[in-house]
């Protein structure tokens, strides 16, 4: 079983993230659980979702406590939540942020995590040009994909069509193939480095 | 149809290929996305013929739903916690009434505190209004159960309540396949009613019985409650013959054979309960569940059947009797009555606490040590309490103590002086 | 011998009874063929005025309706003495299910008959003041908001009768009742409490609003008639006689009706869509304690010495209301409505204002429309 564990605020989309990427699963063959934790319905609070992907039913129902991924959506939460609680040492960790870890100062924080199973990516930047909003989720979880291979982005983009329509669909599709281009990108070079 | 959906909206696509000609509807955090699909399905005319009543609370919804249903229409609300209670009049004058109205349950805690988070206090202080319940242990049974509990209503002249545990299904993503409309055409008929309000014939509904008469009319409502216990199977059976996979009916055995533990329980917490029995009966531990489906009526036969053989039985509830303990346990142990098997209470997952594997494994392990008290309180932080009871009885003038549990685990930061 | 035109009032008519009067004018109650929709054998008191409105009320609307009629019904004295089971008085399809849901049962059921495609069959609610604007208030105004297609009468004896008199929402100033005795110095039940149904439910601007007592159960048929020829929520508020509530004679039901009206105490009028469209005018005004002097529950007023100060409060209301409704025959004399600024200064409205047209837009109904919550 691979569990994700997503992490923003109210008003993010971090539910809708979690739901893409079950979406995706599903339309791969897996089989997926997503859901969100409830605190006030407010914009600006801490928001967790989850996903549970697995070749069988998944029966389980509590909170990923031990996720082998994480995607932060907001990176002023790392100062309030405890973000990496529990994750496993060859976890990934992808963090919506126009800066790098070293520069964020989380050094530490990655320090045990294996190399090419972290990466920062400036999502909502990506989401102000390819969607005209800054909403990072859908952008998130394509470069997700190309992170961690959990899904392919083909099944990212049939979850958003699936989820969305018109041209937000398309849009959000758009923003998620360019930040899996973006990690797939940045993933070859390292590893050619 | 396989479809990744959310649970609220499966259930709202479910209830609406059940063809309802009224819903009434009053939001409440879970049971919103239900009422809000629906909406949308009768806008669009995807359900349709269907009046859909935006009432002004859950005693409206209920009130209107005993008219629509005695004036022949087949008739659908969902509710929850505090909405549930506000309609509590209402719920025993819908089963006194024979009135066979469907209605979803997404199982939230009751305040004060004021909490919107998962357990199961609201339908089960609602256990004697004559409604029958049905608790859904995921979203595809709770899809499917809805289906079931219009044949039994209409069957029998009796409500239902389906019980689906409020966000930990209602707004989980998952799998589920939801039939097509033939298919519960052909499980449905028209809603055919025994008793209307139809100008053509008049009758009067709803006069005053007195002691010459109450004493039997009640007692005859819990003939036909007990009725169920035959119908909620049959209808499961031809459930599973027609759509092709078992759900509902009155319980469910999981890996109970030569099981020297049981553990009993209701509602989505048999999936992580199920994951855990694997675990352990593959490191050799003979333990296994028993998931009750139909808690009104309550199946005592069966469960006894069930539990025969078994050396001890953990009844894990989520629902306190304030002053008593258990609730599921009680009906329980009555059916254990004259068999030596110890029975023990466990209350979890209060206000919406999560009830992890690791604390069922740790729980189970437990029992088999025969280390369980009689009632005891799962994850329960017993520092906390203790300590709010003994400043309590020091008489230091405390305030409430939802106030100062808050300030103790740093949620609140104000202190009191 | 002179010749004197003698009008009577029930037929609108110069001739006694209606049976010179187009059948389509005659009272429901005077044909044979009327539904008796609560027919003989009840158990209600001598004299109630309930069960002679209910009457009323139900034939009419069984004729309007041509027999396709459901009713709901509050719990309450009518009901209780309708269905003492195994017997039933009512002969039309009739549900009781709680004493605050009326209106909304009578919602569900005007929801079924839409679905199943049968709406030529109409819908009336009914309970008592408390049923309808104490415990049943919110699903009231629920069916208003919603202008659901049902049809509310409120029999109203102004407190809660079936359980032994206490007072209600509707309990008038200085009147006795269980819990609102003239003891320790009190005068019976306080002044300015109460709810004006009427006023509130012309507030939700639904179809059709009116009064009407037992005394003109000519105009209370009428009044029925109107009201079914509409659809969507509508509202008939009946003044009705307690004998037993009130203290007064069974005999003197219909009378105390008449005099409530002359009175002014109780304005009879009707309403559409939230403005007053027709009022009833006093014939032969008459003094407050005509009225009051009639029943028991005031008879704390009229002790020695009389408690004029409060008989005197009681007259101003009266007087109010036929100042703000225009209650008084001959003279168009308008008025503020209760609640706007003129008439709570006190002041006196113009006299013979030739601008003024029977069909007056209420202040109260012009201030809401102003106000930033009023009608959009």
């Amino acid at each position: 079983m691979f569990q994700v564990r997503f992490h923003g605020r109210g008003g993010q989309g971090v539910v809708t993230a979690a739901e893409l990427l079950s979406i995706a699963a599903f339309e791969q063959g897996r089989h997926a659980q997503a859901f969100p934790t409830f605190g006030s319905e407010r914009a600006g609070a801490p928001v967790t979702s989850f996903c549970r992907i697995d070749d069988h039913q998944i029966r389980v129902r509590e909170p990923v406590s031990e996720p082998d991924a994480l995607i932060i959506q907001d990176p002023t939460l790392l100062h309030q939540v405890d973000v990496f609680s529990g994750l496993a040492e060859d976890g990934y960790v992808l963090l919506n942020s126009s800066q790098s870890f070293e520069e964020l100062g989380l050094e530490t924080l990655i320090a045990g995590l294996r190399p090419g199973r972290y990466m920062t990516i400036p999502a909502t930047e990506i989401a102000r040009e390819q969607i005209g909003r800054p909403l990072p989720n859908a952008v998130l979880v394509g470069g997700f994909a190309a992170l961690s291979g959990a899904v392919s982005i083909e099944a990212v983009a049939k979850a958003i069509h699936e989820k969305f329509s018109g041209s937000i669909a398309e849009k959000n599709v758009r923003g998620a193939r360019a930040a899996h281009e973006l990690v797939a990108g940045a993933l070859a070079e390292a590893a050619h480095a | 149809m396989l479809r990744q959906e959310e649970g609220s909206r499966a259930v709202a696509e479910s209830v609406a290929l059940c063809r309802p000609k009224v819903i009434s509807a009053y939001p409440i955090s879970p049971q919103t996305h239900i009422v809000e699909h629906l909406s949308d399905l009768v806008r669009t005319t995807d359900l349709s013929p269907c009046e859909y009543l935006m009432v002004e609370s859950e005693f409206a919804a209920m009130s209107a739903a005993i008219g629509a249903s005695a004036a022949g229409a087949r008739t659908y609300t969902a509710t929850a916690s505090q909405g549930l209670l506000y309609m509590a009049e209402a719920l025993y004058n819908a089963s006194g009434l024979g009135l066979p109205i469907v209605m979803t349950i997404a199982n939230r805690a009751i305040g004060a505190p004021i909490n919107i988070w998962n357990d199961h206090s609201d339908s089960m202080s609602q256990r004697d209004s004559g409604w029958i319940q049905l608790y859904a242990e995921s979203n595809q049974e709770a899809l499917d159960m809805h289906i079931q509990a219009f044949r039994i209503a209409e069957r029998l002249s009796l409500p239902v309540m389906v019980c689906m545990d409020g966000f930990i299904l209602t707004h989980a993503y998952d799998e589920v396949d939801i039939p097509d409309q033939k298919a519960v055409d052909d499980f449905l008929p028209p809603f055919e009613p025994r008793q209307v309000l139809d100008p053509a014939e008049p009758v009067t509904i709803g006069a005053m019985v007195g002691p010459e008469a109450f004493f039997e009319v009640k007692y005859l409502a819990h003939a036909k409650q007990m009725q169920a216990l035959d119908v909620i199977p049959e209808v499961a059976q031809r459930f599973a013959i027609d759509f092709g996979r078992p759900s509902g009916g009155l319980l469910r055995e999981y890996r109970t054979e030569g099981a020297e533990t049981i553990i009993v329980a209701l509602g989505s917490v048999l999936g992580s309960i199920e994951d855990v029995i694997d675990e352990m009966r593959q490191a050799g531990i003979q333990v296994g569940a028993l998931g009750i489906k139909s808690f009104r009526p309550f199946p005592l036969e069966e469960v006894r059947e069930a539990l025969t053989g078994a050396s001890r039985v953990v009844v894990l509830e989520k629902a306190l009797a304030v002053g008593r303990g258990g609730i599921v346990s009680t009906d329980v142990h009555e059916a254990l009555h004259g068999t030596h098997i110890r029975c023990n209470t466990v209350i979890a997952g209060l206000g919406g606490r999560s009830i992890t594997r690791d604390s069922l494994h740790g729980l189970l392990e437990r029992a088999g040590r025969d280390e369980l008290e009689p009632l005891s309180f799962l994850d329960l932080k017993t520092e906390l309490v203790e300590h709010e009871l003994e400043r309590a009885h020091r008489g230091t003038p405390s305030g409430p103590h939802e106030q100062n549990i808050l300030n103790e685990i740093g949620v609140v930061a104000a202190r009191p002086h | 011998m002179p010749y004197q035109e003698i009008k009577l009032y029930q037929a609108g008519t110069f001739v006694a009874g209606n049976r010179l009067l187009d059948p389509d004018q005659r009272s429901v109650q005077a044909r044979m063929e009327r539904s008796n929709t609560l027919t003989s054998g009840h158990r209600a008191c001598q004299g109630c005025g309930e069960a002679l409105g209910a009457r009323y009320v139900l034939d009419a609307a069984m004729r309007a309706a041509d027999g396709e009629l459901i009713a709901t019904n509050a719990t309450g004295c009518l009901e209780v003495f309708s269905t003492p089971y195994p017997e039933s008085s009512w002969q039309l399809a009739w549900i009781h299910s709680l004493f605050g849901n009326a209106p909304a049962v009578a919602t569900g059921v005007a929801a079924a008959l839409k679905a199943r495609g049968r709406d030529d069959v109409r819908v009336i609610g009914q309970g008592g003041d408390g049923g309808t604007l104490d415990i049943g208030f919110a699903c009231l105004s629920g069916m208003f908001e919603r202008n659901d297609d049902v049809l509310f009468v409120c029999y109203d004896n102004e407190a809660y009768m079936n359980t032994g008199v206490q007072r209600s929402g509707a309990t008038p100033p200085a009147a006795r009742t269980a819990n609102t005795k003239p003891v320790g110095g009190t005068a019976g039940n306080e002044f300015g409490k109460g709810k004006n149904a009427p006023l509130i439910a012309m507030a939700h601007e639904i179809p059709y609003v009116a009064t009407a007592t037992v005394a003109e159960l000519r105009d209370l048929e009428a009044k029925v008639e109107r009201a079914m020829e509409m659809r969507g929520a509508r509202y008939i508020h009946v003044f009705v006689p307690c004998p037993l509530g009130w203290g007064s004679a069974s005999r003197d039901t219909i009378r105390i009706a008449r005099l409530v009206k002359e009175t002014g105490i109780f304005p009879v009028f009707e309403a559409e869509d939230g403005q007053v469209t027709s009022v009833s005018k006093i014939r032969r005004r008459v003094p407050v304690e005509e009225y009051l002097k009639l029943q028991r529950r005031y008879a704390h007023l009229f002790g020695d010495p009389p408690q004029t100060e409060v008989i005197a409060r009681i007259q101003e209301r009266a007087d109010r209301n036929i100042r703000n409704f225009g209650l008084l025959a001959g003279a168009d004399e308008g008025g503020d409505l209760p609640g706007s600024a003129a008439d709570v200064a006190g002041d006196t409205p113009g006299q013979d204002d030739p601008s003024r047209t029977a069909e007056q837009e209420t202040n109260l109904m012009r201030l809401m429309a102003s106000s930033p919550h009023g009608p959009q």
